[in-house]
């Protein structure tokens, strides 16, 4: 169980990722995510299904989690469109996008070689082959956190970084806010589709509703992987967001552990949410209704 | 040079709240001169700022810098000339990035803010030289983060951020509004001193008539969107705060206050 948990969590923990830049930097309700996610797991799993190579499958992932982004932003910076409605349009209308690429509501992932079950997996020696998917899943969203945490010490990191914390230094710089929120939102929705891949190959199926929920999960990671190490400031945010992803996954495991039925999910994952909410006292951060 | 020629703004058309703030309203400012503006609420100061920074625009006329018309410039390309800093010191930084990282996106300011490393390691001696005359200490606080620093630290760290680079006008906002009166008069003689060594220009919205008169080189004193009052060179150096208080007076009964 423990091995799940850690699997599963360091798998949500990439989506973590992406959400601690629109909510934590950008302040950003951006519900794009609950499409992108099955977005990138529908991107992978058909290439996959089509023979390619699964490692490249999460490339084309990543750029489809970008191109949603991509979407809400230009709705909610070109049409003027709330911040919270861009994501639901978005949302709404992938889910029709999502069906279209996988054909079907559900994928599966047959036989075939996978991101974790291929010829190099088999070739692992026999002490390392039942961590080999926690060691990939490790390795994958290790990537993703150092390459985050690089883009946030850069220019445009930091930029990213004065958008949600203070508008107005941004425009003052000479910069557009506007296209250093649809920056934000594509590189978030980037790591919610590779985080979505991953979850696809892992479990080897993609299903049309797996995105169900998955804000409310990111942002539940984000938040108490913030909370919890507040005061250890050396501790970098992304690496909090991680952390927080395998501790609510934890949390959940615990919840069904005590016999709850699997049919209560989302509804654990949403009284979870609820708890770590009002236990940390901090409520999502007041939403600007103005772009 | 600043110019707004022939401007008219009327604010909610075509409601009950309707008000026509300017109309036919011109100024130019004249290169390297430090303006200083006061006048009651809603006389139209800080409008002004704002339709020549371009947070607001307007229904009739032109504005020019440089003699360049900027009138449908977007507001954030036109800072790429322009420095400003605003009443509240929470506007000027960002509050959970440190001081350094502060600097370092004042300092790269007319830059592209691609991929290289946000902080230059090699420019740090010189933030360090820029806060240190200062005396506020801030240059040994460097890894600091600005939202913990006073709102008088916060002003100052938003005054040398915004005059950093090389800019053509500096616009303040009632910068001083907020402080206590020590930090006030701290920030005003800073401001002083940047707008001399840089020879902005400047244009500074303040309530308090005694800056007005003792800093600058021309003040207006605006009312109901018009200038009421405008004098330079020798005129102002011989004004006093008090010909200043009893124009004021003078004007607020008319209105009946």
């Amino acid at each position: 169980m423990l091995m799940s948990i850690l699997e599963q969590g360091l798998i949500y923990g990439i989506l973590a990722l992406g959400l601690l830049i629109t909510y934590r930097i950008l302040d950003f309700p951006d519900l794009t995510v609950d499409s992108s996610f099955p977005l990138g797991a529908a991107v992978s799993a058909v290439l996959t299904v089509q023979g390619m190579a699964p490692v490249l499958t999460l490339f084309f992932a990543v750029l489809a989690g970008c191109l949603a982004g991509l979407i809400t932003g230009l709705i909610h910076v070109k049409c003027k469109v709330r911040d919270l409605l861009s994501g639901i349009i978005t949302m709404t209308g992938l889910y029709s996008v999502n069906l279209n690429i996988a054909g079907k509501a559900n994928v599966p992932l047959f036989g075939g070689d996978t991101l974790f079950r291929n010829a190099l997996t088999k070739s692992l020696p026999a002490f390392l082959s039942p961590f080999s998917t926690l060691l990939i899943i490790l390795i994958i969203s290790m990537l993703a956190k150092l390459a985050l945490d690089w883009f946030l010490s850069t220019k445009a990191g930091f930029l990213l970084r004065a958008a949600g914390d203070n508008p107005s230094v941004v425009t003052t710089l000479a910069q557009d806010q506007g296209r250093v929120k649809i920056l934000g939102l594509m590189i978030a929705n980037s790591l919610v589709a590779l985080s979505g891949a991953v979850m696809c190959q892992q479990q080897r199926y993609f299903d049309i509703s797996m995105g169900t929920g998955a804000m409310v999960i990111g942002l539940a990671s984000v938040i108490i992987g913030t909370n919890l190490f507040r005061r250890f400031t050396f501790i970098k945010s992304t690496s909090m967001a991680v952390i927080g992803s395998i501790l609510y996954k934890a949390c959940v495991a615990l919840a069904l552990q005590m016999g709850l039925d699997a049919s209560f999910m989302k509804l654990i994952t949403a009284v979870l949410f609820l708890i770590i909410l009002v236990s940390s006292q901090i409520r999502p951060k007041k939403v600007s209704l103005h772009v | 040079m600043f110019e707004v020629r022939h401007i008219d703004k009327t604010y909610s058309p075509g409601t009950v709240q309707q008000t026509c703030l300017f109309s036919d309203f011109s100024l130019a400012i004249q290169p390297r001169s430090f303006v200083s503006v006061v006048g009651s609420n809603g006389s139209g100061k800080t409008s002004l700022l704002n339709i020549l920074c371009g947070s607001i625009g307007v229904d009739q006329g032109t504005i020019l810098m440089n003699g360049e018309d900027i009138t449908h410039l977007k507001e954030f390309r036109r800072y790429r000339r322009i420095g400003r800093v605003y009443q509240n010191p929470a506007l000027g930084t960002c509050p959970s990035m440190t001081i350094l990282e502060n600097l370092a996106m004042a300092d790269n300011k007319g830059h592209s803010f691609n991929l290289h490393p946000g902080v230059n390691r090699k420019r740090i001696s010189a933030y360090r030289d820029l806060l240190s005359p200062l005396g506020l200490g801030l240059e040994d606080k460097l890894s600091v983060p600005v939202g913990m620093l006073s709102g008088g630290q916060r002003q100052v760290l938003a005054l040398v951020m915004a005059t950093m680079t090389p800019l053509d006008f500096l616009i303040l906002d009632e910068h001083t509004a907020a402080l206590d009166p020590k930090t006030a008069e701290t920030v005003m003689h800073l401001t002083d001193q940047v707008v001399r060594e840089k020879k902005l220009t400047t244009l500074m919205v303040t309530h308090n008539l005694r800056h007005a008169v003792e800093y600058g080189d021309r003040i207006l004193m605006m009312h109901q969107g018009q200038i009421v009052l405008d004098k330079d060179g020798e005129e102002k150096k011989a004004l006093q705060v008090d010909d200043l208080l009893g124009l004021f007076n003078s004007i607020s009964i008319e209105c009946g206050n």
